[in-house]
């Protein structure tokens, strides 16, 4: 029995490496090992979890751990993109990437998204909070503040970006409220342009935060406000004393995926910027450098660093809060 | 035990994913007659249904036998810059402008003697290497100025301006005079502002790229690049272009300046044809599109560099290359896909398109910059110093400085610029 419990954990230990692609797996082990008793069953026993394995398993090699690798082969190499010979350079790139002052740069930009994420998380508790309340309409604002995320993000940046426009619509409607001498080139402005796509990010993803912490929200038992409600908590206390040590994991996830979001903006300064104008994040600069000036090598580079840093986060992240076993990640 | 079904299973599945991998034959087109099919890739989405499938008709009418077949790309460079690790890039296709010079012969079969050739065509210099030729011009473009003459002469410009401080006055005049915006940089969509290093050769030094490369101070006053890049900066900073550089858009900026919203911009001749094609739409007449030279005379004559557009070649892997052979001779001698581009023929011999009339009327010379010795060193330097001569992120920041958005002025930013390619050049290893 020693054998197949410690097949079992590798098994296991797989199956959550490759996480929601596995979803028929586990089961279809379980089932093997209950009605399979018989000598002859043994070995079919013991194939038939790695043959519903193969599926996923050829999948996630496929689409993640072979490009992954071949990422990391060309962080090591000079290659541009075409040649069909590439130079090993060893740690070349890294130290380019640490020691290039413009590169380092782009993180600067950063700071503006994760700022932004704060403030995102805050009006998404915010909203999550009051709209679990019963609140007149309740429904249409869940669905007003969900909306957004719905839309593709491509089709946002085209909106902002004539929302942005001079004389488009937010110059029009602070012009109409009286507020004409605060307007500016929202994108031209180099100290307004970072803010503006910040701010264009959050009315994107606020919806997604939303719906997290609502649906957490949610699952806290009603008693516990009844209960509060009889020794006298007010709104604010039920908030302080019973939501938020409730849903403190979604809150602590909902950190990571922004810091690591911050770090990895793409979509909305690539459409509206092209990450002109001091808008430029690492993401966009690693493009840069692999499809502009053909340092494929150093771009791939900049991809791992970004990856180690994205995981020294998450790691700090679980050292600072460890109550966290549940894994919902 | 458990370890080993593991193994097994990997070992299945990249099993799978290779078979996966060699599947697919190949067809016909031994030696000597065209025959068989064959792939031909191509950048033109918008005429490969209409156009394209006349040169079809018309070559397998020529060849009978022969089956050809198009693949339009709608992100040419980018996708075939990722197909060229595979083997799979069709027969026939253009040669991506990032692939250098001394990786020709890794991809693209031979096509001859550049010398031989060169008794035939133009613009062989590009796409050659080592006296071998690897790709042949589908057309050429000469590197200009487009203009609404009507912006212009309304505003009371005489003459084309012949400095480029005339160009900034006669800017300003229409500034002053009409309602348009002088100058449109198109800086948002970034390749715009790439076309500025077309016009390289406009002081008549053929051997300009050459002289970029040995030097270690190509922005130094009275340099080509000095004068290009000064005279972005002059528009921009004397606010004669346009005024939120963020939010332009390509597309509608041709019925703008066909509408006479916008007097000017630089960009290839290859645009004469759009904008036209763009008046014709939006109701203003097509002949208001003008073609000026960059504004510098050398001896009293302009000189505008002529080059070739994209060339078409052959893949090294590919199983029928007399066919494709036959297709590109083709295509260079017999299509007429330059004329319907209103662009300059390969042939040596051929006419000059109407759309350049307005440069032969103002009595130019055209120039081809020599083919340099060492063809990969120009962009070994650039991409090394991150200045992309023909990207144009460097002249964005250019035009951030010119209208105040980002430290610096013009000299900091040429020193910067100098510094840039000194350490890229010395670490090139020339």
């Amino acid at each position: 029995m020693g054998r197949s419990t410690s097949g079992r954990r590798v098994l296991s230990a797989v199956t959550r490496l490759a996480g929601a692609l596995l979803p028929l797996a586990e089961p279809a082990v379980t089932a093997g090992q209950k009605k399979r008793a018989g000598r002859s069953g043994v070995r079919h026993r013991k194939i038939t979890p790695y043959l519903f394995l193969i599926v996923p398993l050829a999948f996630l090699i496929t689409f993640t751990y072979v490009p992954a690798a071949n990422l990391i082969w060309f962080s090591v190499t000079d290659w541009d993109g075409i040649d069909k010979t590439k130079n090993i350079v060893g740690a070349d790139n890294f130290i380019e990437i640490f020691t290039d002052p413009e590169v380092f740069r782009v993180f600067y930009v950063s700071l503006f998204y994760i700022a932004a994420s704060f403030i995102q998380m805050g009006l998404a508790l915010y909203f999550a909070t009051v709209l679990s309340f019963s609140t007149r309409f309740r429904n249409l604002f869940k669905g007003i503040l969900f909306f957004p995320y719905l839309i593709n993000g491509v089709a946002i940046g085209l909106m902002f970006l004539y929302f942005f426009q001079p004389d488009g619509t937010l110059d029009s409607l602070l012009k109409a409220v009286g507020l004409q001498e605060v307007t500016t080139q929202w994108l031209g402005n180099p100290d307004a342009v970072n803010p503006s796509l910040a701010a264009t990010s959050v009315w994107r993803y606020t919806g997604l935060n939303f719906v997290l912490f609502l649906g957490a929200i949610q699952s806290i038992p009603s008693q516990l406000y009844e209960a509060a409600d009889l020794d006298g908590a007010n709104r604010f206390q039920q908030f302080r004393f019973i939501i938020v040590p409730g849903i403190k994991r979604i809150i602590s996830l909902s950190f990571i995926l922004a810091i690591s979001g911050s770090l990895a903006v793409f979509e909305i300064p690539f459409i509206m910027t092209g990450g002109a104008n001091g808008s430029a994040t690492f993401v966009i600069e690693t493009i840069r450098q692999a499809f502009t000036f053909r340092q494929v090598g150093l771009a791939s580079a900049m991809a791992v660093v970004l990856l180690v840093i994205v995981l020294i986060v998450t790691l700090v992240q679980r050292k600072l809060l460890p109550d966290d076993e549940v894994n919902l990640t | 035990m458990a370890k080993k079904h593991i193994a097994a299973a990997f070992l299945a599945t990249f099993a799978l994913i290779l078979t996966g991998c060699t599947a697919g034959g190949d067809s016909g087109g031994g030696d000597g007659k065209p025959s068989g099919d064959i792939t031909v890739l191509t950048n033109r989405t918008d005429i490969v249904d209409t156009v394209f499938q006349d040169y079809k008709k018309t070559f397998e009418a020529k060849y009978p036998g022969t089956n050809v077949t198009f693949e339009a790309i709608t992100d040419y460079e980018g996708e075939v810059n990722t197909r060229l690790s595979t083997k799979d890039y069709g027969d026939v296709l253009l040669i991506p402008s990032q692939v250098l010079p001394t990786q020709f012969s890794q991809f693209f079969e031979p096509l001859g003697n550049k010398d031989d050739l060169a008794k035939k065509y133009r613009f062989l210099n590009d796409k050659s290497y080592d006296g071998t030729q690897y790709g042949i011009p589908t057309f050429g473009s000469a590197n200009g100025i487009v203009y609404n003459k009507k912006v212009w002469s309304d505003a009371g410009v005489k003459g084309l301006p012949t400095t480029p401080a005339a160009f900034i006055a006669d800017l300003q005049l229409i500034k002053n005079n009409t309602q348009a915006i002088p100058y449109y940089t198109n800086y948002k969509d970034v390749w715009p502002l790439s076309q500025w290093q077309g016009p390289q050769g406009f002081t008549g030094k053929t051997t300009v790229v050459k002289d970029r490369d040995s030097s270690d101070a190509p922005w130094s006053a009275g340099s080509e690049e000095n004068i290009i890049d000064g005279l972005i900066y002059d528009i921009v900073s004397n606010g004669l272009s346009e005024p939120d550089p963020l939010t332009t858009a390509w597309e509608s900026s041709k019925p703008a300046l066909a509408k006479g919203e916008i007097g000017t911009m630089l960009l290839g001749s290859w645009s004469v044809i759009q904008m036209q094609e763009a008046a014709t739409a939006a109701g203003t007449d097509p002949a208001d599109i003008g073609y000026m030279p960059f504004p510098y005379q050398t001896d009293g004559k302009y000189n505008v560099t002529i080059a070739g557009d994209f060339n078409n070649a052959i893949n090294v892997n590919s199983s029928n290359k007399v066919t494709a052979r036959a297709w590109i001779d083709w295509f260079t001698d017999e299509s007429g896909y330059s004329e319907l581009s209103g662009a300059l023929p390969t042939a040596i011999d051929g006419a000059t398109p109407d759309t350049l009339k307005d440069l032969d009327a103002a009595g130019v010379n055209y120039v081809q910059l020599d083919a340099p010795e060492n063809p990969s060193l120009d962009s070994d330097i650039y991409n090394a110093a991150e200045i992309d001569l023909f990207g144009g992120i460097y002249r964005q920041k250019l035009v951030d400085i010119a209208r105040g958005a980002a430290d610096g002025d013009k000299e900091s930013y040429f020193a910067q610029l100098n510094q840039k390619w000194a350490e890229a050049r010395a670490g090139a290893g020339s």
